[in-house]
């Protein structure tokens, strides 16, 4: 067992939440065609409320920091909210699509110790990435920023979210991050707007490009065990966890809320009104998400893939239950094996795909 | 014994859960667990403290060992982790350029749960 893995293990056995994604802005000087967010300012945090967040986050044990947003960096304060939160020890991960860094900004960053950046990064070329981002001469200044994170000695690591308009460039994005000395990492999923949206999934991949993605040598290795039949489901995957969503990890949004996970909406309290180890020990959501094994999921407990799915239960709630399946999953298990999943044949045989829960409203502020 | 001065390095990240610390280093993203005695040691190194006087007062009133052996080992631990670059070793005291990280103990939860 790996010392992060047994770091987990503990962390679950103390109910620790290791991990908090904590966005401290929704506004972003792009506007990308996919995102999930909506970009006003509706009450962000102060940089005073975030550093007494912080202060209550590093007691209740969280080491492992992600800031984003939105775009950080868009907040004048965001290195004092970095500044503060290095202080008090926690190791922090940046996202950020790099188009404000210059020099100083890359120094600064490695001078307070942020362990990795990640950056979104959609095509090597600057027609196909402005398109996404709508951001004319976004590419250069995001590969500007990189350069600069790079000569300052900071780990990058580029985020390549793959959809219909740029499935073809991932092989150019994976040649451009060797070039850049980054990191590379792919993510096909899409996920519905934070207000229950859905037109963003248009821009989801088509199963034929998911299957060439995971049949990649490149991309999953050894792509014949990546796309093996599933093994037989034993009583250790009934009993295991969905994911570590509420258990070790939680997400904070730029207003307060407290969620499982960022892809998580649902609603678990708001560290204006309730201290956030009230939240995370007290809350009846977080409560309901902890009980739920493997055993327990509406669909999924009969399928073949329960032990090797990548299920989200942060999409499936967004579909309308957090017991149920997540068809982008379904999907995918699908796609990876060709064999269909128990979510797949039950709609199937309903005869119409599962309809998100009348009148759900995603992530708002309490 | 020389007198040799050790300071936690700004680049790393640390915290203390269920009594020993966890340390993961911007530099290499190495992660560490550390044993109680060197959670002493790591917790003392402030720069101005010389390791002789750690040892005596911390490690050889805690534990059971000789302060030749314990100085042996308390040496032999803070250049291992210069090597990895999450401790500065001088033999002179070192002063911060960057804020010192606070050592925070995550247990709040494990206290009142």
């Amino acid at each position: 067992m790996s010392l992060m893995q047994e770091l987990n293990r503990k962390a679950l056995r103390l109910g620790v939440p290791l991990s908090v994604h904590l966005d401290i802005t929704y506004r972003c000087n792009e506007r990308c065609e996919h995102c999930y967010l909506d970009h006003d300012d509706h009450g962000e945090m102060t940089a005073d409320e975030i550093g007494a967040l912080l202060r209550d986050l590093a007691e209740a044990g969280v080491f492992f920091l992600v800031i984003s947003g939105g775009e950080p960096l868009v907040r004048r304060d965001c290195f004092e909210v970095i500044q503060q939160a290095r202080t008090l020890g926690f190791n922090v991960k940046l996202k950020t699509n790099a188009v404000l860094v210059r020099e100083k900004e890359a120094r600064r960053l490695r001078a307070l110790g942020v362990e990795q950046v990640q950056v979104s990064l959609y095509s090597h070329r600057a027609d196909v990435h402005d398109a996404i981002t709508k951001l004319p001469g976004s590419l250069n200044r995001t590969l500007a920023g990189i350069r600069r994170m790079r000569e300052a000695g900071l780990k990058v690591t580029l985020a390549n979210v793959l959809m219909r308009s740029n499935f073809a460039d991932h092989v150019g994005v994976r040649e451009l991050s060797a070039e850049l000395g980054a990191h590379y990492t792919l993510d096909p999923t899409i996920t519905p707007m934070m207000d229950g949206g859905r037109s963003v999934l248009q821009y989801r991949l088509l199963s034929d490009d998911l299957r060439a993605v995971f049949r990649d040598p490149d991309l999953v290795g050894d792509a014949e065990s990546f796309c093996a039949p599933p093994p037989p489901v034993d009583d250790e995957i009934r009993e295991g966890l969905p994911c570590s969503a509420g258990h070790t990890a939680c997400y904070i949004s730029p207003y307060g809320d407290v969620y499982p996970c960022v892809q998580f909406p649902l609603a678990c309290g708001n560290v204006r009104r309730d201290t956030f180890l009230d939240i995370w020990k007290n809350s009846p959501q977080l409560a309901e998400v902890r009980s739920i094994r493997g055993k327990d999921l509406t669909t999924c407990s009969s399928c073949s893939h329960l032990g090797t799915c990548t299920r989200c239960p942060g999409l499936a709630y967004i579909e309308g239950d957090m017991r149920g399946s997540s068809s982008a999953d379904c999907e995918k298990s699908f796609v990876r094996t060709g064999i269909p999943t128990a979510g797949m044949l039950a709609q199937s045989s309903a005869g119409h795909p599962r309809r998100p829960a009348p009148g759900l409203v995603q992530i708002q502020s309490l | 014994m020389k007198d040799i001065y050790i300071a936690r390095s700004s680049a790393v990240a640390s915290r203390i859960l269920d009594g020993e610390i966890v340390i993961m280093s911007a530099t290499d993203s190495t992660l560490y667990s550390l044993s109680e005695v060197a959670t002493v040691i790591w917790q003392s190194a402030d720069g101005r403290t010389p390791l002789s006087d750690i040892v005596e007062s911390r490690i050889c009133a805690e534990f059971d060992v000789t302060p030749e052996a314990a100085f042996r080992d308390a040496e032999a631990f803070v250049e291992d982790l210069a090597d990895h670059g999450i401790l500065h070793v001088s033999n002179r005291p070192i002063p911060q350029t960057e804020p010192e990280i606070e050592l925070t103990v995550g247990s709040r939860f494990a206290e009142t749960a």
